[in-house]
């Protein structure tokens, strides 16, 4: 198992667009995937329960992930709320 | 959490004393009527309780003698009390005022009598600080039952439970399920606000049933008495073939709900499945 805490610093947070983006990055991988904010986890591959955390601008959240490719799925998940999806500059 | 303020919104109490505590924290769901309590016998003193104060205890605090008084009602009102209820708006000492303004306990009124409230608050109080947890899956009304269909993402379920959608039956929540042990036997299924009655269908896209389908198609929440688990066919896996074996159990939050588990494969009418299996399951 394999976890990382990273805080979401993109404008709009996980809503709408990001989330998509976010949800069809954890369906290429095998791995169970879970992202929790506070005491509530989801499915990472499920968009309704990643909408349903509310997560804005400035949250910190958990990403979970336990299969054979783990560590893959943790990586490409921080690089992709790192790098803002991609929505540039987030000043 | 709870706070004090919540339970005043919810039931409109007066605030008439005791303004620092507003924001206190209810923990503990049931009440205390504190009368042995006020005549000495502290050994059952429950202060994590709202203490209600009616009839019986205004009485017995007229039996007091004036010197002690003031030390009896100071032992049951210790800071540590979320609130103290006084009913039926009846005549409140000053002590009372002085003690809840001293120690930042809400001193709340209302007119209802002490019966009334006692059900009303514990049943509100029994709801809201329930055990909760978020599952994974789609809670469905199928035929009044409610079905919690789960198994892994992409293996059907949100699609399973549009076609029951279709079929006359009503949907409670798609893939995040808010589940609440409300009593010692029952859990209560609702969906998370910002997703009620959503469905996700890869290639649709996220559907708003009450717009597609109308408010006869949802529901606000549900009891969880079923879960169907859809799982990938798998050949060497025996399935049960002739009925007789008993349902496993598997556990949310401590109670156990039957589960069956279906394999999908094509040309399998998952609804159809689903509605013959909480008609053999209805008990």
């Amino acid at each position: 198992m394999r976890s990382e805490k990273i805080t979401v610093t993109n404008e709009t947070g996980l809503h709408a667009r990001p989330a998509s983006l976010f949800v069809q990055l954890t369906a290429q991988f095998k791995s169970e995937l879970t992202i929790r904010k506070d005491d509530r986890s989801v499915n990472a591959k499920s968009i309704l329960g990643i909408l349903s955390l509310g997560i804005s601008k400035g949250t910190e959240v958990t990403l979970i992930a336990e299969g054979p490719d783990e560590e893959q799925a943790v990586d490409e998940l921080v690089k992709l709320i790192q790098g803002n999806f991609g929505e540039g500059n987030s000043n | 959490m709870l706070t004090v303020s919540q339970l005043i919104k919810e039931f409109g109490f007066e605030v008439a004393a005791g303004h620092g505590g507003l924001n206190k924290e209810i923990r503990d769901y049931s009440i205390k009527r504190p009368s042995a309590e006020l005549i000495g016998f502290l050994t059952y003193l429950t202060p994590q309780r709202i203490q209600v104060f009616g009839s019986t205890e205004m009485g017995v605090i007229r039996q007091l003698d004036i010197t002690v008084r003031r030390q009896h009602i100071a032992a049951v009102m210790v800071s540590e009390v979320p609130c103290v209820i006084v009913t039926r708006s009846l005549p409140t000492p000053q002590e009372f005022y002085d003690l809840a303004n001293e120690r930042d306990i809400p001193l709340l009124t209302t007119n209802r009598s002490t019966t009334q409230l006692n059900y009303l608050i514990i049943r509100y109080l029994a709801n809201r600080l329930a055990p909760s947890t978020l599952v994974h899956g789609v809670l469905v009304d199928v035929y009044g039952v409610g079905v919690l269909i789960n198994g892994e993402s992409g293996i059907g379920k949100s699609e399973a439970a549009l076609e029951l959608i279709k079929g006359g039956h009503l949907l409670v929540a798609d893939d995040a399920v808010e589940v609440r042990r409300v009593d010692e036997e029952s859990l209560r299924g609702t969906a998370p606000q910002s997703i009620r009655h959503l469905i996700e269908i890869r290639g649709l896209g996220i559907l708003d049933i009450t717009r597609l389908f109308g408010t006869g198609a949802v529901r606000k929440e549900k009891d969880v008495h079923l879960i169907v688990h859809l799982e990938e066919w798998q050949a060497d896996k025996i399935y049960d073939r002739l009925g007789t074996d008993p349902p496993q159990i598997r556990r949310i939050l401590g109670i156990a709900v039957p589960q069956i588990t279906i394999p999908v494969r094509p040309g399998r009418n998952l609804a159809s499945l689903v509605e013959v299996a909480v008609m053999q399951n209805r008990r």
